[in-house]
């Protein structure tokens, strides 16, 4: 296939889909599967073939549409009309009423002008919900594989790289390292063979944008890769995906396949000397494995133990050869800025996080779901106009951000703009983009406790801080929570968050005590609340170690 | 190889480009405790009790592990970096069953030395009481998993230097333990060479030799480096421990 | 474990006892792998896909196959929680312990099964019908709470819907013989 073979494939499909009056697209990602889309997408098809509409009308699964806390969602892209809470009654209601008589549902149309559609930027999940997330064509009808096109023909490798580097996209899988500069590294590094692998192993429980882009639109992903592997000069790629998310991996491999047949991946792609391919490694269950590090050793088939950096996986990483390592997010910001310029990109966002962050709302909030907005958005905005707000009104507490690293931001903070430095200040951090409320209702010691229990948990048990220290912060979390604490176990507790913060191997270790540093500074007051006055402590002392000769 | 110079806690430096601070110390006898890191093994920097502090880095580097760069100003016993160590081995003492009076390592023990030197007095931290097994269907030796603190020496030189991989870590985190085969007994093992050296690097009692009793079992790690640099560089040199 | 026999021995009877063809099977992903040790996870993700969960002998004849310590892949198959190294029963109940089902009360669930059901997460019921597992988000985060129901995602759960899911699960007959699916990764 060649460029121009691109474009014709292009203009088919837009014509093709320009010939059909209307086009019916259902959520077909996995918040809408698990409220039973697929019966939704059923009875639309029945009901289209029963009415011979299969020529005017098709009807497409597509990427997630957003809005999960209220599916199945269906949309008549024709009309712009998003349907929510489809059940398969509604579903045969917007074939016999919405297409063929033009009268719509009303009773399920979601106001699409409310401020969690009109507060979004588009970029990451441009093409989710509005595609066929199985389609190479749409994709390519979307100007899907111009930009690695573009590159091609057009740029030499340090052009794509310098792009990159001017746009300021930053690392989206948590430290917020720049993109470019990684990539500049690797392609100076030497090394006979050199990687790309995309991080897809998004463990952050509470996060699920990752998923949402490989189901909804995972040539998007593949592109950005093959558009680093040009620019590193790299001719192999892997996407180590967790085994959770078996869509995601379906799609992926359906994606693969269907680029690899029409040459744009494989060998000599876009008849060009570039030849790249991408094999898919599945995870096993391993938070640590997101860590870059650990994730060399699980694709190498070891345990996924971290290992002390330097040297950095752009110098020596997969099978000791140069490798870049990003997420999902950043590959999947690739084409669009390859595709219209490093300018356009950083005029959106802040002076130093460029472009937009994917968040997944979810905890006690209205509207749960995946949005997409512009870095330095104030965070009082997501929650309260896009967001909804608490579900029945109750008093919002806090903000987490940053999953099992992270930290609580609460009301006080509610003005902060999201970006990486400004979370980093109030001792948060923007992880993968996870994004829980909490109310009135939640005990912030429990909070502190679950996610030092999921840290203990998942800890590799490599180094002692990590293995034994989170171990120990959470006997003494369980104990206050319990109310048998008293102030000097308050305080050994600080101290050992500090000290395991500080001399852990990997980031898991070092941000484990994030968010028990966090809640002690905002809400410090509910933790002295559960400590028993020193007086009435009937525990005895600990033993006195044992190391007399 | 260019030379590199180097501050540590005031005093200057010099070594050789690709050294580790770690080496540099060792030579200039400048104290540091160490535990996973033996010399002849590969390193991991899984101990943490190494940790220095260099100026111009935010966070805390394992001496072990971390070249030295031109430049480098190293400090490496603040008050700071001493109280984290001191944490780390109340750490490991509250992780397993030490009972130092009847144990065979006793006064031979790096773990006890290492409570010595960084002036562990009270371990602070409530006693975890793992239940942990002791293997003793090998012919010759025994392990105690009681008093293993996972540096994982016997599992680097069984599979570096003796080539037998008999050993690994099984499970995760909190209960991560050292195993022979699918967590079998180390007497049935096909691969195991009886070699001993497994019990001689391991810094704590947990491998010992069968027959030994309370504060009987000397480790000789001199051999590590005998057979290495006969490997390397085919010189057989004389084999006396350093200690 | 077969003692007093060769390692070669071993893994030729393990190779299809019974003439079991689901060895077959691994032997292709092997041979497509090239029997290389760095594909162990993937492997080892077939073999569990094969067999259900991972025996003895079938790790140990993954180690034979690929030419790897019996420890390390030990170490490989205990370190990841995916890897089952004893069968479940009939049924599982996935219970998804994430942050957000946290929020929305996974807990409160967890509690009321382990009450009613007289079984632990982590455990299976003394009928080996259901086997009470808890996941570390599931990615549907949207729904919460959450829980998977023999692969099924089921999203905003409530007590009482799960207490009855799960008599449902076990007063279901017994499947019939579950068949071999083609796993190839
Ligand atoms: C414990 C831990 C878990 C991580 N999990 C993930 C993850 O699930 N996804 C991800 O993209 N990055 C994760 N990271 C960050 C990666 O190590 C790495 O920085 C990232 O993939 C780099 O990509 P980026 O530059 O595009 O952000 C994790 C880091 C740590 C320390
Ligand atoms: S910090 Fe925790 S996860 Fe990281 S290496 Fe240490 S033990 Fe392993
Ligand atoms: S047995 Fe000894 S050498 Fe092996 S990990 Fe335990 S303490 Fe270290
Ligand atoms: S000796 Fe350096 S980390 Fe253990
Ligand atoms: S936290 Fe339960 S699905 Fe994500």
């Amino acid at each position: 296939m060649t460029i121009e073979d691109l474009q014709e494939l292009s203009e088919q499909e837009q014509q093709r889909q320009s010939e059909k009056k209307h086009r019916i697209l259902y959520c077909s990602a996995a918040g809408c599967v698990s409220c039973g889309s697929d019966n939704v997408s059923a009875m639309l098809k029945t009901k289209v073939k029963e009415h011979t509409l299969e020529k005017e009308c098709e009807v497409i699964g597509t990427g997630c549409m957003g809005l999960c806390g209220e599916g199945p969602l269906v949309k008549v892209q024709s009309d712009n009309i998003l349907y929510q809470n489809v059940d398969e009654v509604t579903a045969s209601q917007i074939v016999e009423s919405h297409i063929l008589n033009g009268k719509r549902v009303e009773k399920n149309i979601c106001d699409t002008s409310a401020p969690f559609f009109a507060s979004q930027t588009k970029i990451v999940l441009e093409n989710c919900g509005r595609i066929n997330s199985e389609s190479i064509d749409e994709y390519v009808a979307a100007l899907g594989y111009e930009a690695l096109g573009k590159a091609l023909t057009e740029m030499q490798p340090h052009d794509v790289i310098e792009e990159i580097r001017k746009s300021g996209l930053r690392g989206r899988g948590g430290a917020g390292y720049s993109t470019g500069l990684k990539w500049g590294i690797v392609r100076k590094a030497h090394g006979e063979q050199k990687y790309i692998v995309c991080n897809a192993d998004e463990g952050d429980p509470g996060a699920f944008m990752d998923r949402s882009v490989l189901e909804g639109d995972p040539h998007r992903v593949l592109e950005g890769m093959a558009i680093a592997g040009y620019a590193v000069g790299a001719s192999q790629g892997y996407v180590y995906c967790r085994a959770e998310y078996p869509l995601a991996i379906e799609r992926l491999k359906l994606a693969i396949k269907q680029a690899e047949k029409i040459g744009l991946l494989g060998n000599r792609i876009l008849e060009s000397q570039f030849n790249f391919r991408i094999d898919i490694r599945i995870g096993a269950g391993a938070f640590v494995c997101g860590e870059e590090t650990a994730l060399i050793a699980s694709i190498e088939g070891r345990r996924g133990n971290p290992r002390t950096r330097p040297p950095y996986p752009s110098e020596k990483g997969l099978w000791g050869m140069p490798t870049v390592i990003n997420n999902v997010e950043t590959f999947a910001n690739v084409a669009p800025i390859i595709r219209n310029g490093s300018d356009w990109f950083s005029k959106i966002g802040t002076e130093k996080s460029k472009g937009t962050k994917v968040f997944a709302l979810a905890g006690n909030i209205r509207n749960t779901g995946l949005i997409e907005v512009p870095m330095g958005i104030p965070l009082r905005k997501i929650i309260f106009d896009i967001g909804g707000g608490t579900p029945e009104g109750q008093e919002f507490k806090a903000a987490q951000t940053g999953g099992p690293s992270g930290g609580c931001i609460p009301n006080e903070h509610l003005d902060l703009p999201v970006d990486y430095e400004s979370l980093l200040a109030v001792g948060s951090f923007m992880g993968s983009g996870g994004l829980i409320v909490m109310d009135s209702t939640s005990r912030m010691v429990d909070v502190a406790k679950f996610f030092m229990q999921f840290c203990m948990d998942e800890s590799c048990g490599k180094c002692i801080p990590c293995r034994v220290g989170t171990r120990h912060i959470y006997g003494l979390l369980d104990k206050i929570s319990k109310k048998k604490a008293t102030q000097d176990d308050l305080t050994l507790l600080e101290e050992l968050c500090v000290m395991v913060k500080e001399t852990s191997l990997c980031g898991l270790g070092q941000g484990a005590p994030n968010p028990v540093i966090s809640t002690l500074r905002f809400f410090r007051h509910e933790y002295e609340q559960l400590l028993q006055p020193v007086e009435t402590y009937l525990g005895g002392e600990v033993e006195v170690a044992d190391f007399e000769k | 190889m260019a030379i590199k110079t180097l501050t540590i806690d005031g005093d200057q430096y010099s070594a050789q480009e690709g050294e580790t601070i770690l080496t540099v110390m060792r030579q200039h006898n400048i104290p540091i405790p160490t535990l996973c890191h033996l010399e002849g093994l590969s390193t991991v920097g899984a101990c943490r009790l190494c940790v220095v502090q260099v100026e111009g880095i935010p966070k805390l580097l394992p001496a072990c592990t971390t070249r030295v760069e031109e430049g480098m100003v190293i400090h490496t016993a603040t008050d700071k970096l001493k109280k984290y160590r001191r944490m780390i081995i109340a750490l490991l003492a509250s992780e397993g069953n030490h009972v130092c009076a009847v144990c065979v390592a006793n006064n031979h023990c790096e773990l006890q030395e290492l409570a010595y030197q960084v002036g562990l007095v009270r371990v602070r931290y409530p006693y975890l009481f793992p239940k942990k097994s002791l293997d003793a269907t090998h012919k010759e030796y025994v392990m105690d998993r009681n008093r293993c603190v996972l540096c994982t020496r016997c599992v680097r030189v069984c599979d570096e230097v003796e080539g037998a991989h008999v050993w690994d870590v099984a499970g995760r985190g909190i209960n991560c333990e050292i195993v022979t085969g699918l967590d079998d007994a180390w007497g049935k093992t096909e691969t195991c060479t009886s070699c001993g050296k497994c019990v001689m690097v391991c810094p704590t009692g947990a491998l010992f030799e069968k027959g030994v009793t309370v504060a009987e079992m000397e480790k000789q790690k001199g051999f590590l480096k005998y057979i290495i640099t006969a490997r390397q560089k085919k010189e057989w040199v004389s084999f006396t421990d350093g200690q | 474990m077969l003692p007093n026999m060769s390692l070669q021995e071993k893994s030729q009877k393990t190779a299809h006892p019974s003439g079991d063809n689901r060895f077959k099977l691994l032997d292709r992903a092997i041979t497509k792998h090239q029997g290389r040790g760095d594909s162990l996870i993937e492997i080892l993700h077939v073999a569990q896909g094969i067999f259900g969960y991972l025996e003895n002998d079938l790790l140990i004849y993954v180690a034979h196959a690929i030419k790897l310590p019996i420890s390390r892949v030990y170490g490989v198959a205990t370190f990841y929680h995916f890897f089952n190294l004893k069968p479940n029963g009939e049924h599982t109940f996935v219970l998804c312990m994430g942050t957000a089902c946290y929020v929305k009360g996974a807990e409160q669930i967890q509690n009321a099964l382990e009450e009613h059901h007289h079984c632990k997460f982590g455990q299976t019921t003394k009928d080996n019908k259901v086997s009470f597992i808890t996941a570390r988000c599931v990615g549907s985060c949207g729904l919460a709470p959450v829980a998977v129901l023999d692969n099924a995602v089921v999203g905003k759960l409530t007590r009482d819907e799960s207490i009855k899911r799960v008599e449902q699960m076990r007063n279901s007959v017994k499947a019939t013989e579950q068949t071999v699916q083609e796993v190839v990764v």
